[in-house]
């Protein structure tokens, strides 16, 4: 099939459909590896990961095994965990503090900024051989928003500032919750799925399927009773909330919270009567910071937003960045962390993550829930019969939450990518227009 | 009356070990039938049921993001969600399969009885065979003549829920 013929869209009848085989052709898997993860800018990890020098993380990134570290010069930079020597691995764990890293194949070793610092016998090299050509290799780029970094295997990508475009906006409604900044909480959730990568994609953009799909988990909520009153319903998100087109292939979901907990500052019984006075004083301050309208964004709705093409953060139960890549053309492999405001109470901390635990993790109330949808869809795919996915909904009207909007962009951005003759091309722009 | 001899001590922490075992063998038959009503009424009152992050088998669920942090009201939250018909993850019930071996008693503190135990629990269901792997670290606390769970984790051995994906068993 051409590519273009991928996606079928009509915008006077108010149709989009893609074709199945956008989940299962083995070639359009390797299309995506070419002209998606080796040109996009990948989520890499949180800067309190890396927060003193010699602090590393390991971490694959698009299949490929790197590791990141502060270096001793206090810059942070990311390296292809491989040896320049005969290849091997030189981080072998997960994650700790390091001037240098030695190889444990033949010993070379390299410090904490990538230099080859010692090779052993080296004398039994010719006078030709220089160590300064065989530092360890950093992906094409590194860059960071507010200290979210991201990597990227394409040299010519624009700037991450440039590339996040209107996600800016919303990661700024997220990020400025916390006077103090942020911090990743340890602990990570770590899984695969049995489905196609853009199945996480759509799904964490998706809130049609919040009321069939997890009515267990609000059955629950709602047997502890109700949450704080809310102010009242500003225009915007509005009753019905809003799905909106970033750019890039972007979008966010944004929609009201009542009776839905939110540490910062949505106060519900899930959350304990005894962060009730904690939880509605950090409302206040974020009135007084930002004024009612913006505070009332921040703590009285939720947002589900994803940064193209595999980084979803969600601002509902707690802040949660999962990001996902292709260990095959119908499976994936997860990752699940959590910020938190540096300097909260240990008492909401500790309800933060049991909210947090409730409802999102792959032992929640919820998300095993989303994985079996993600897998019986995968294994609908291969039924054959129907050979179109519908994304029609919200079409012709000023989209909802439960419509579609946000899909159909991550969708034409995918589209545009795979038919990028060319990685160093500059990544297109097709949205439809999101007047506020 | 004389002080026991170590015939009778060993005698004692024989009989405490046998006993032990045949709780967890019964509690993990309960599972493995899905009689979970049955299962919820092996907890105490102030129960907790906790699952770590694979990369954090030892974190404190206050301060680190774990898999399962269940008090008594959320765990009968979650028998209701699995016996609903709406745990679409669970509907239909995957047939699973407990091993529980290495049984150890490793501290009594009063009437709390410390068991440290090694699983190998299979969940079998859509045509897939999937192996949790670790150990469980129990706290029993005989009630009257009876045992029940004061806290039960399951610490996984696993790096990833990979390929199980979700732990939407009791594990």
């Amino acid at each position: 099939m051409e590519l273009a013929n991928l996606i079928h869209e009509d915008g006077v009848k108010g149709i989009f459909r893609v074709h199945r085989s956008a989940f299962t052709a083995p070639e359009i898997a390797d299309l995506e590896r070419r002209t998606i993860f080796d040109h996009c800018w990948l989520y890499l990890g949180h800067e309190s990961e890396v927060a003193k020098p010699g602090d590393f993380r390991r971490r694959t990134v698009a299949g490929r095994p790197l590791f990141w570290i502060r270096g001793s010069d206090g810059k942070v930079r990311a390296f292809h965990n491989t040896c320049t020597h005969w290849g091997a691995n030189v981080c072998r764990v997960d994650a700790g503090n390091a001037e240098t890293f030695q190889c444990f194949y033949h010993a070379w070793t390299f410090d904490n900024q990538g230099a080859l610092i010692s090779v052993p016998d080296e004398a039994a090299y010719a006078p030709g051989f220089d160590k300064k050509e065989l530092s360890l290799v950093s992906p094409a780029r590194l860059e960071n928003y507010r200290g979210l970094y991201f990597i990227s295997f394409n040299p010519r990508i624009v700037d991450l500032a440039s590339y996040l475009g209107g996600a800016k906006e919303y990661l700024d409604l997220i990020l400025d919750q916390s006077e103090a900044g942020w911090e990743l909480v340890p602990g990570t959730q770590k899984y695969g799925v049995r489905a196609n990568w853009k199945m996480f994609s759509l799904n964490s953009l998706d809130s049609y399927h919040v009321k069939p799909l997890h009515a267990t988990f609000f059955k629950y909520t709602q047997s502890l009773g109700p949450g704080d009153p809310q102010p009242p319903l500003p225009d915007f998100p509005g009753a019905d909330g809003r799905s909106l087109a970033l750019g890039n292939g972007h979008g966010v979901d944004i929609f009201a919270a009542r009776d839905r907990a939110r540490p910062i500052a949505n106060w519900h019984p899930i959350l304990g009567a005894e962060t009730k006075d904690e939880i509605r004083a950090i409302r206040s301050n974020l009135v007084m910071r930002f004024g009612e309208e913006r505070a009332y964004l921040m703590c009285n709705t939720n947002r589900l937003m994803l940064i193209y093409p595999n980084f979803a953060l969600h601002d509902i139960a707690g802040i949660s960045l999962r990001y996902f890549e292709p260990s095959g053309r119908d499976s994936m492999d997860v990752t699940v962390q959590t910020l938190a405001p540096k300097h909260e109470s240990a008492a909401l901390r500790s309800r933060r993550l049991e909210n947090f635990v409730s409802f999102l993790g792959p032992g929640g109330f919820a998300h095993p829930d989303d994985l079996e949808a993600m897998e019986s869809a995968q294994t609908g795919f291969s039924a054959g019969g129907p050979e179109w996915i519908d994304a029609s909904r919200g079409m012709r009207r000023i989209a909802t939450a439960l419509d579609e909007n946000h899909v159909r962009s991550f969708w034409r951005q995918w589209l545009a990518d795979l038919s990028r003759t060319s990685a160093a091309t500059e990544t297109s722009h097709a949205i439809e227009p999101t007047t506020r | 009356m004389n002080s026991p001899s170590y015939a009778d001590r060993d005698t004692v922490a024989l009989l405490l070990h046998r006993e032990v075992e045949a709780f967890l063998f019964n509690e993990a038959a309960l599972l493995d039938a899905w009689q979970l009503d049955e299962w919820l009424a092996l907890f105490t009152d102030d129960a907790r049921y906790l699952v770590p992050s694979t990369d954090t088998p030892d974190g404190d669920p206050h301060q680190a993001l774990s898999l399962i942090d269940d008090d008594l009201a959320r765990l009968r939250g979650r028998v209701e969600r699995l016996n609903s018909r709406h745990a679409h993850r669970e509907f239909p019930w995957s047939r699973t399969r407990r091993l529980i071996t290495n049984v150890r008693v490793t501290e009594v503190v009063d009437a709390e009885i410390h068991v440290a135990a090694s699983f190998l629990v299979y969940r079998i269901r859509a045509g897939h065979v999937d192996p949790l792997i670790g150990r469980y670290e129990y706290i029993l606390r005989r009630v009257e003549s009876a045992l029940k769970i004061a806290h039960r984790k399951a610490v996984l051995d696993l790096e990833a829920l990979r390929p199980h994906g979700t732990v939407s068993i009791i594990l």
